[in-house]
């Protein structure tokens, strides 16, 4: 056999001249020979450190080695055990802090990690592309409860489709028009395509789980109508309302939160305007602020809509960003400008109200913060002005009170998220349920899968002892 | 998929739908709002709710031809249904027995105030209405209004109904002659303004519903966000309806002209598509 590559399998990515015109998505995938000759680098470890590292636990040696043989549909069965969207899972989660980062070849000295994540993306969509979903048989025995989902994000969908295995009958509520979440929102096209989003959800729909949108629970149905009409429910809400810095010049036209510029473009359609209804402006020199995956989204995006110059506008410096690595990278071979050690201070107004301008000032890193981060402080004098008509904040999102102000039962946490057990997603009230980023904060996709399975898990437990105590009818 | 299931041309430019959407008639309150989307490639915009019947599971839009989207809304037919709609959405109005009333609707606004009005009444209000337009076609829902007013005065820009002028001129002549307890002033960015300026010179308390350019509608984009006493509030959640005194108008109103262009635009080339279709 001839020796492992010191390499990850080179994999084909659209020119970055061509792709900053377009929404295509960035990377191609493997094909299957690539993808053989990836998991041929596998050294198919006993105690394979790359399993405790993803937060479902998925067997990763074992559908590799199936890729190597050839075996896909197998390979996409083991997958299909731990994992409800691998496709999705395999395009945004960071691997590079999660599975690949203890990967045991990883570890040699000039190798690379096993390209667990690309291998696991080529094998989910082989899947979406050859399993006819229509064909998914499902049980005929009796359900054995009635579990309502709040929110149809990566959460949702994990606990929906793991309980819709279990036998239960799953209804999910969904306040926009469109199923996803983040997924649909948030993530654009050209680092997760919506066709893989909607097949995705379509194998959970299989799964014989009902997705019910338009419907806001707090408004359209109360809580106490679910509390109810179901036997659990699951509470996966998201973080999705946006913070703001609240510096002067906020409110001029030409400032979005990153999240409405993103829902206007991934959700609307907008950069297909006017084909699609939902306006965006054009803009020429965009400033986007923050260091995240979600800023990275926003800039790139933004350079796809025709923006001549977009810059990133961080405070730290590139050591601490918490973007993808990956996705930084394809940011700076798309001309995105950085600011590092940078912060906002005024957004400067043309008089009549828009904006020409982003007055930042300089900063220095001081003594490490709670987080083990060097805190940015400013530096006097260094104030200097970037040109701007269209800047983009993407400093994070908070908890989104619509359901919880008409749930004050429950018990939150000081942050306004909802206090949940980690072990368990049980909350304050029984049989309500909670997890993803309405417990943790804005995370990833993958940690809000990993409390849906675990969630999932429970309430299937709750149910099962519920049913056996005896009802006592109130009079 | 919403069935539009009454449909009547008020006026040149305004609508009244009756759309099937049980969920929503069984929830909504006076204040409240819907988000819709007519199909596939559509926007989505805001409609305050005019009316309910839960018996029919049915909810009243009032609206105005301002753009595309509601000039191919007015196109649609009975038995025509919309692609989404939510709602009931936004926080209702402060519905109880404040004593006397004024409620003041502008053009398509006063499709807002009625269910206030009517609320306000069975709350055991003494429940002066004022309502005014450019011209007297566009008085809409003036019987229903009527029917839970215990004053209905009305004013057109032109004089063809009721008196000559503007409803601040009619809201002085009120409080000129009895003291009112509470207010609301529904319509264009400019009447609520004025509205709140006459209602504060006479230390009279009053609401206002803002409509700013909504996306999602529940909160999570901040599209909507307005200066409500000098800090930031999203209007879909936290209003849409505020105290006028503590509203940032001049912010407001630059706002709403964000996209001027692009509406322009967008209903332009509606226009000539319609006229390239059918002659």
């Amino acid at each position: 056999m001839a020796r492992r590559s010191r390499t990850k399998t080179p994999i084909t990515e659209q020119d970055p001249a061509l792709r900053k015109t377009n929404f295509s998505e960035v990377c191609l995938g493997y094909t299957i020979e690539e993808g053989q000759a990836e998991a041929i680098r596998c050294l198919q470890c006993k105690n394979a450190p790359c399993i405790t590292s993803c937060p479902v636990m998925i067997d990763i040696p074992g559908f590799i080695l199936a890729i190597k043989e050839g075996h896909m549909q197998e390979a996409a069965d083991v997958l299909g055990k731990y994992t409800n969207l691998p496709a999705i899972c395999g395009r945004v989660c960071p691997q590079e802090k999660q599975c690949e980062q203890v990967c045991k070849l990883g570890m040699a000295k000039n190798f690379e990690p096993v390209a667990i994540g690309k291998l696991e993306r080529l094998v989910a969509d082989w899947a979406l592309e050859n399993q006819d979903f229509s064909k998914q048989v499902q049980s005929d025995q009796p359900k054995i409860g009635r579990i309502a989902v709040i929110g149809s994000g990566p959460s949702g969908l994990t606990v929906a489709g793991d309980l819709a295995k279990m036998n239960y009958e799953v209804i999910v509520y969904e306040a926009l028009h469109d199923s996803g979440g983040v997924l649909t929102y948030g993530i654009p096209e050209f680092r997760l395509p919506k066709r893989i989003v909607k097949k995705e959800i379509e194998s959970i729909e299989a799964l014989g789980v009902t997705i019910e949108t338009n419907i806001v629970v707090g408004k359209t149905i109360t809580m106490d109508e679910i509390m109810n009409d179901f036997d659990a429910c699951y509470i996966s809400v998201g973080a999705g309302a946006p913070n703001f810095m609240g510096i002067p010049g906020t409110a001029l036209n030409g400032v979005y939160s990153s999240s409405e510029y993103l829902t206007r473009i991934n959700l609307m359609h907008s950069y297909e305007f006017p084909k699609y209804d939902t306006p965006m402006k054009q803009s020429k020199n965009v400033v986007v602020i923050g260091g995240g995956n979600v800023a990275m989204d926003a800039a790139r995006s933004a350079k796809r809509l025709g923006a001549e110059h977009v810059s990133i506008v961080y405070r730290r410096s590139l050591e601490e960003l918490p973007a993808r690595i990956e996705e930084y990278h394809h940011s700076v071979e798309e001309d995105i400008m950085y600011h590092w050690l940078t912060n906002p201070i005024e957004y400067i107004n043309n008089g009549t109200g828009d904006l020409t301008g982003v007055k930042c000032v300089k900063m220095e890193l001081g003594e490490p913060d709670e987080s083990g981060r060097r805190r940015p402080v400013p530096i006097k004098n260094s104030e200097f002005i970037i040109e701007a008509d269209t800047v983009i904040e993407a400093i994070g999102q908070g908890s989104n009170k619509v359901l919880l102000s008409t749930f004050p039962e429950l018990t939150l946490t000081k942050w306004g998220y909802i206090e949940a057990d980690p072990k368990t997603g049980a909350t304050s009230i029984p049989g309500v349920f909670a997890g993803g980023d309405i417990v943790t904060g804005a995370a990833t996709v993958i940690l809000a899968m990993g409390a849906g399975k675990v969630a999932a898990v429970e309430i299937d437990k709750y149910v099962r002892e519920k049913k056996k105590t005896p009802v006592t009818t109130k009079v | 998929m919403y069935k539009i299931t009454k449909k009547v041309h008020i006026s040149k430019n305004e609508y009244d739908f009756w759309i099937e959407a049980p969920r929503i008639a069984a929830k909504a309150q006076p204040g409240q709002f819907v988000i819709l989307r007519i199909n596939e490639v559509g926007e989505r915009i805001p409609l305050t709710i005019a009316d309910t019947d839960p018996s029919s599971g049915s909810i009243r839009l009032v609206f105005q031809v301002i753009g595309k989207t509601t000039a191919e809304l007015g196109t649609l037919k009975v038995g025509d249904a919309i692609l989404d709609l939510t709602g009931p959405l936004g926080m209702p109005t402060e519905i109880k027995n404040y004593g006397t009333v004024m409620i003041v609707g502008g053009g398509v606004g006063i499709a807002a105030i009625f269910p206030i009005v009517k609320e306000l009444k069975k709350a055991g209000n003494r429940v002066i209405t004022i309502l005014g337009a450019k011209t007297a076609e566009l008085v809409i829902l003036q019987d229903e209004c009527r029917e839970y007013s215990d004053e209905l005065i009305i004013t057109t820009d032109d004089g063809t109904l009721g008196m000559k002028g503007l409803v601040t001129e009619a809201m002085e002549q009120v409080i000129a002659r009895e003291t009112v307890n509470c207010s609301w002033a529904i319509g264009p960015s400019i009447m609520m303004k004025f509205c709140t300026m006459t209602a504060t010179n006479h230390e009279l308390p009053i609401y206002v519903s803002l409509n700013p350019i909504m996306i999602d509608g529940t909160g999570m984009c901040g599209g909507c966000r307005v200066t409500i006493d000098g800090s930031i509030k999203f209007a879909c959640v936290d209003g849409p309806e505020f105290k006028g005194t503590e509203v940032n108008w001049e912010e407001f109103i630059s706002r709403m002209k964000q996209y001027k262009t692009e509406e322009e635009n967008s209903l332009t080339d509606y226009q000539k598509a319609q006229v390239g279709n059918h002659g």
